[in-house]
């Protein structure tokens, strides 16, 4: 009897495993499979001269790379070489996420620990700062940008571009930021205080470095929105040098005629390289979040 | 080593009176024990001597200079937290290091003085590792090591046991007092453990409800408490009290409850008569005699209730009337529940309240 029951057990028990990796195949993995595919076709057709069945290589090439080492050329047009652009887009990055970065944790900081008198009204002013996409702040950040002199003015509009998309990304950040701080027990600042320190030296020597995995998520997060940032600078930037590798990808994909899909597949995977990178490296910080004082 | 003095100090939270009129002089190289139950404005008490709350009201002075405006970083003080408060990213070494980095000392001085404050708490094998790689016990040893590297004036120590095992506490509570004994340190010490406070403290401040009950030393506190709270709360178990009023009958005074009657001694009655008539008794469990049989005419009768045997000594719960005794009574009497017995209490050791301010009258 006994033995009867534990088998029916087991084959309950396989069921029900088996239920749950059919469940998880339909939510989770079947619906990857197209965006795999785009992904497979983006790696294929960048490395192949011709593709069969929209995934399989042929004729293996770095034809398609050819804009590393030369000048982009896309039936009549020449486009500027990828390298400035790349610059461009690395500074547009790399600003943005520097003073993020820079803002939000001071700012997240003094609203974690600091009373002062608004201090409830302006964290619900930040998200409500959030609520509003760029798009519908176009014109009035012309009208500012054109009075600091910023518009036009080359490289400078790309300062410009960085100062705005910074201000767009900071209310978010220090609204995270502040999460991190706050799980920190005040007991650790206290300590720091008796030990000597100033409040400034408190934050920089002690409180900073717990938080380093919420400067992490804030400084990926902030580096791939400047990364990926299009519209500011489609917008706002004229001359072409200035162009960053979205704009480009973008304005070679307008090119209907001459279209060549291999040159725009390698340079859609040569754009995605320092966001993969950039995750790859960045995932164990974010996952190694570990804030708060040590208990017994 | 300073003395700290708290000159009628207050501390409001917004409606809260977290601490009220608060004097109390620790002298120089004096362990001072901070004694109350939760909320009572103890820990508040110590983060303004500490300089981290700023009083609403009064004064803090050490010795003479009046520190209470000065930041915590600028009044040469030791904490121990009830966390420890160790910094997590930092090695052992780093953590008792980091106040005399922030001095300014040369390197090699630090060096010393860190070797130096490991091997005296028996830490230096655990210089390399970090907090989170440490026992409850080792924590505690490096936030006292952190707080005693740089020599402070006043030493302040927040619960620092509570965190630990019972046996591990027993053995810290007098590594702490004699460690304290041997820097001669002032040191003002928090807890809501009165066997911790009675055990190490010079004095005790007896704290409720943000308000001093009463300063004294631990024998003072346990043989004359000046009132109903500091009686309670003392002592374990506890003291018995029961509510009753003071009556007359030919020239003799006895004190009647609800259940039963107990003549006071000569002259007490009528001292305690001309001030009040409804009072509290109160008699520790250690100062009642169970009698067998007949003893003198001055005695309660009881019952047993339950008998908890504790090792060295029995609890004997008696029931008299309505009222509950506690009784410690030697481990070799055989008692049952429902057994009838007589009560003597000591007269020389009760204890009168005013049951309307709960003041001691005798």
């Amino acid at each position: 009897m006994a033995r009867e029951s534990l088998r029916k057990r087991k084959t309950k028990a396989l069921l029900r495993r088996a239920a749950v990796v059919a469940v998880i195949l339909l939510v989770a993995v079947i619906p990857a499979i197209p965006i795999w595919m785009m992904y497979g076709w983006l790696v294929s057709q960048s490395f192949s001269g011709r593709v069969i069945l929209g995934i399989l290589p042929s004729k293996l090439t770095l034809d398609n790379w050819r804009f590393l080492w030369s000048p982009i050329k896309m039936g009549e047009k020449e486009y500027p070489n990828i390298w400035p652009i790349t610059m461009n887009t690395l500074f547009l990055a790399l600003g943005v996420a520097g003073l993020v970065v820079m803002v939000s944790s001071l700012s997240g900081y003094a609203l974690s620990r600091m009373d002062f008198k608004g201090r409830t009204g302006m964290m619900q002013f930040i998200i409500a700062l959030h609520a509003f996409p760029s798009v519908i702040l176009l014109i009035a950040l012309f009208v500012i940008l054109n009075k600091l002199g910023l518009y036009g003015k080359g490289f400078m509009t790309l300062v410009g571009i960085v100062l705005i998309k910074a201000g767009l990304e900071i209310p978010m950040a220090t609204w995270i930021i502040k999460g991190f701080f706050d799980a920190i027990p005040w007991d650790l600042e206290w300590a720091a205080l008796v030990d000597g320190c100033s409040r400034w030296r408190v934050w920089r020597s002690v409180i900073l470095p717990l938080v380093l995995p919420g400067i992490g998520a804030v400084s990926i997060f902030s580096f791939l929105s400047g990364w990926s940032e299009f519209l500011l600078v489609f917008t706002y930037v004229a001359q072409e040098e200035y162009y960053t590798l979205p704009v480009m990808i973008y304005h070679m994909i307008g090119e209907f005629i001459h279209i060549d899909w291999g040159m725009l597949a390698a340079l859609g995977l040569f754009y995605a390289i320092p966001t993969i990178i950039f995750f790859s490296v960045s995932q164990k910080v974010l996952l190694r979040i570990y804030v708060g004082g040590v208990k017994g | 080593m300073v003395r700290v003095t708290l000159d009628n100090v207050s501390k409001f939270f917004g409606k809260v009176k977290a601490v009220v009129d608060l004097n109390l002089e620790i002298r120089d190289g004096e362990f001072v024990a901070l004694l109350g139950p939760s909320g009572c404005g103890k820990t508040t008490t110590l983060l303004m001597v500490a300089g981290i709350y700023k009083p609403t009201r009064g004064r803090i002075l050490f010795d003479d200079e009046d520190v209470t405006d000065l930041p915590p970083k600028d009044r040469n003080i030791g904490m121990v937290f009830q966390s420890y408060a160790l910094y997590p990213h930092m090695t052992v070494y780093d953590n008792i290091a980091f106040p005399l980095k922030l001095k300014k000392v040369p390197r090699q001085e630090i060096d010393r003085k860190v070797k130096e404050v490991a091997k005296l708490l028996q830490i230096d094998e655990l210089l390399d590792r970090k907090p989170a790689q440490l026992s409850g016990g080792q924590r505690q040893r490096v936030a006292l090591g952190r707080a005693l590297v740089k020599e402070p004036d006043v030493l302040l120590l927040d619960e620092p046991l509570s965190n630990l095992d019972a046996k591990l506490r027993i053995l810290m509570r007098a590594e702490i007092k004699r460690l304290q004994k041997e820097l001669g340190i002032t040191t003002i010490y928090v807890t809501h453990d009165q066997v911790e406070a009675m055990s190490m403290a010079d004095k005790i401040a007896v704290m409720n409800k943000g308000r001093l009950q009463q300063y004294a030393d631990p024998q003072t506190l346990y043989n004359k408490p000046a009132n109903l709270f500091v009686a309670g709360f003392i002592g374990s178990p506890p003291m018995n009290l029961v509510e009753g009023n003071i009556v007359e009958e030919n020239g003799t005074y006895y004190f009647v409850s609800s259940s039963f009657k107990y003549r006071l001694p000569s002259g007490v009655g009528e001292l305690i008569a001309s001030e009040t008539s409804s009072v509290i008794l109160g008699v520790r469990p250690e100062d009642i005699k169970i009698v067998l049989g007949d003893g003198d005419d001055n005695v309660i009768s009881g019952t047993v209730y339950v008998v908890e045997p504790l090792g060295r000594d029995l609890l004997v719960n008696v029931k008299v009337g309505e009222t509950l005794f506690k009784i410690l009574a030697p481990a070799d009497l055989k008692l049952e529940p429902g057994q009838s017995i007589l009560l003597a209490p000591n007269e020389k050791r009760i204890h009168l309240f005013d049951r309307k301010t709960g003041r001691a009258v005798i």
